[in-house]
């Protein structure tokens, strides 16, 4: 019963290996097992969208999706979008607006705005709000958020600097 | 909040997966994108010794036209069926309903087979498929089998599915010329599952309604069809006089319920205001695009 299996899953480019009950999330496999604490434990069953993480570049929620379905696949997390001391721009443009209070909910935030610039560089304020919908934050009101979003969008598009922090797999 | 301890197979074959299935006696669960199952597991609402993921079995996220139908592989996430070339050519309602499914990241995850077996009565892609008169296949120790869609869904999160039967296929009748559709619906926030929704499809000639089916839901304890309202303008000029008395009938096919989200009384208002919206809009879609397989 639920016996335990070793599953390698490679997060933002580095292969973890780790022996996991099925029942281990892919969230708490990313905190308890390759200890990244950035992706957060929200509501885990799928409503508040802070667990958010990307999947062979895909968004996905971490709590919705077990560590053994995501054996052999890539995981993106928001360690990943700084390069060692230097933010990514949608963290450079979050502190600038304040885009966050308490910070609960900004990890999810961040990879569903990264995830939506990699899809559409040129959001409008209505597209950034729709994409963004999944993810619960109880102290913002979003406005900063989205103009946190906005910004990086049009720096990103200035400097013509692709958005992509993945590495290349 | 953490599931109960299970075990996991991913089995290669349908097959593989019937036999898994068989041999736990009821006691398994099959996944496909985990987008319902794994809440109610990480709630404890759901117990399985084993869990059958059927992510690893080749071909069932198959999207393919044959012989006049659209053939969706049950495993086809609900972000494909949403974006699909050949879902929004021939299928283009079920698209449509496809995009109100949850939150991207969701809809990057679950599938349109897991969806129709889990049966929430509130859920997006079932209307469309009743609407649209698809089938549903599905193999099991038996054999295959195949349902019309309105012989699937027999109560909230119950289907004609047994045990150890697995959902592969669904086959949707591919859209002809002078046909419309419309999908409307209304949620307390963008994302959330249908206080009500509607799904409309129609076949116009002459000015005439030749044909049409209008499903509803998220006001009974499965989707319904509006039987009374079909009734109404099958056949008929599409008079305002007439579009306007459905919301009237639909009375005698829904049975909404009262809850967290909405009451009866206000699922019943919204139900009967998005019908005429959905209709107008099915009608004046007709002919904006009318391909052939």
């Amino acid at each position: 019963m639920g016996k335990e299996r070793l599953v390698t899953i490679r997060v933002n480019g580095q292969p973890v290996e780790a022996q996991v009950e099925p029942r281990r999330s892919l969230l708490d496999f990313l905190r308890e097992d390759a200890g990244l604490t950035g992706t957060h434990t929200g509501c885990e069953h799928g409503i508040c969208g802070t667990c958010t993480v990307l999947v062979d570049g895909e968004a996905v929620r971490s709590c919705l999706m077990l560590a053994v379905q995501a054996n052999g696949r890539d995981v993106f997390t928001v360690e990943g979008l700084a390069r060692g001391e230097k933010l990514h721009p949608l963290q450079e443009s979050f502190w600038k607006h304040h885009a966050l209070q308490c910070g609960y909910c900004t990890p999810g935030m961040l990879i569903a705005a990264y995830d939506l610039l990699k899809r559409n560089p040129s959001p409008t304020e209505a597209q950034v709000r729709d994409a963004l919908a999944g993810n619960i934050c109880r102290c913002t009101g979003y406005v900063q958020i989205v103009e946190g979003v906005l910004e990086a969008a049009a720096n990103l598009r200035e400097k013509a600097e692709t958005p992509h922090g993945e590495p290349s797999v | 909040m953490k599931p109960v301890n299970f075990d996991y197979a991913a089995p290669e074959s349908v097959a593989d997966a019937i036999r898994l299935l068989v041999e736990a006696r009821g006691e398994a669960k099959i996944i496909a994108g985990g987008q319902s199952l794994l809440p109610l597991l990480n709630m404890r609402m759901a117990r399985p010794s084993l869990l059958v993921d059927l992510a690893r079995i080749p071909g069932l996220d198959e999207v393919r036209l044959s012989d006049g139908w659209l053939e969706i592989g049950a495993m086809t996430r609900h972000a494909v069926v949403e974006a699909h070339p050949l879902v929004r050519r021939h299928a283009p309602l079920l698209a449509a309903a496809a995009s109100f499914v949850a939150h991207h990241q969701v809809r990057n995850r679950g599938t349109i087979g897991g969806s129709t077996a889990h049966a929430d009565p509130a859920a997006e892609e079932p209307l469309a498929l009743l609407a649209l008169d698809s089938e549903l296949i599905a193999e099991g120790p038996d054999g295959a089998a195949k349902w019309p869609i309105g012989a699937f869904f027999r109560g909230p999160m119950t289907t004609a599915l047994a045990d150890a039967q697995v959902l592969v296929k669904l086959r949707v009748p591919c859209r002809g010329p002078s046909e419309g559709w419309a999908f409307r619906e209304i949620s307390r926030r963008r994302g959330d599952l249908a206080l009500a929704a509607v799904a409309v499809w129609l076949r116009r000639e002459d000015g005439i309604c030749r044909d049409l089916r209008v499903a509803l839901g998220g006001v009974a304890d499965r989707p319904v069809r509006a039987k009374a309202a079909e009734a109404a303008l099958r056949g008929c000029a599409w008079e305002p006089q007439i579009v306007d008395k459905t919301p009237a009938l639909l009375e005698a096919d829904i049975a909404p319920g009262s809850d967290v989200h909405a009451t009866a009384d206000y699922r019943r208002a919204v139900a009967r205001e998005l019908l005429v919206h959905a209709l107008n809009e099915a009608w004046e879609r007709v002919g904006e695009l009318s391909p052939h397989c």
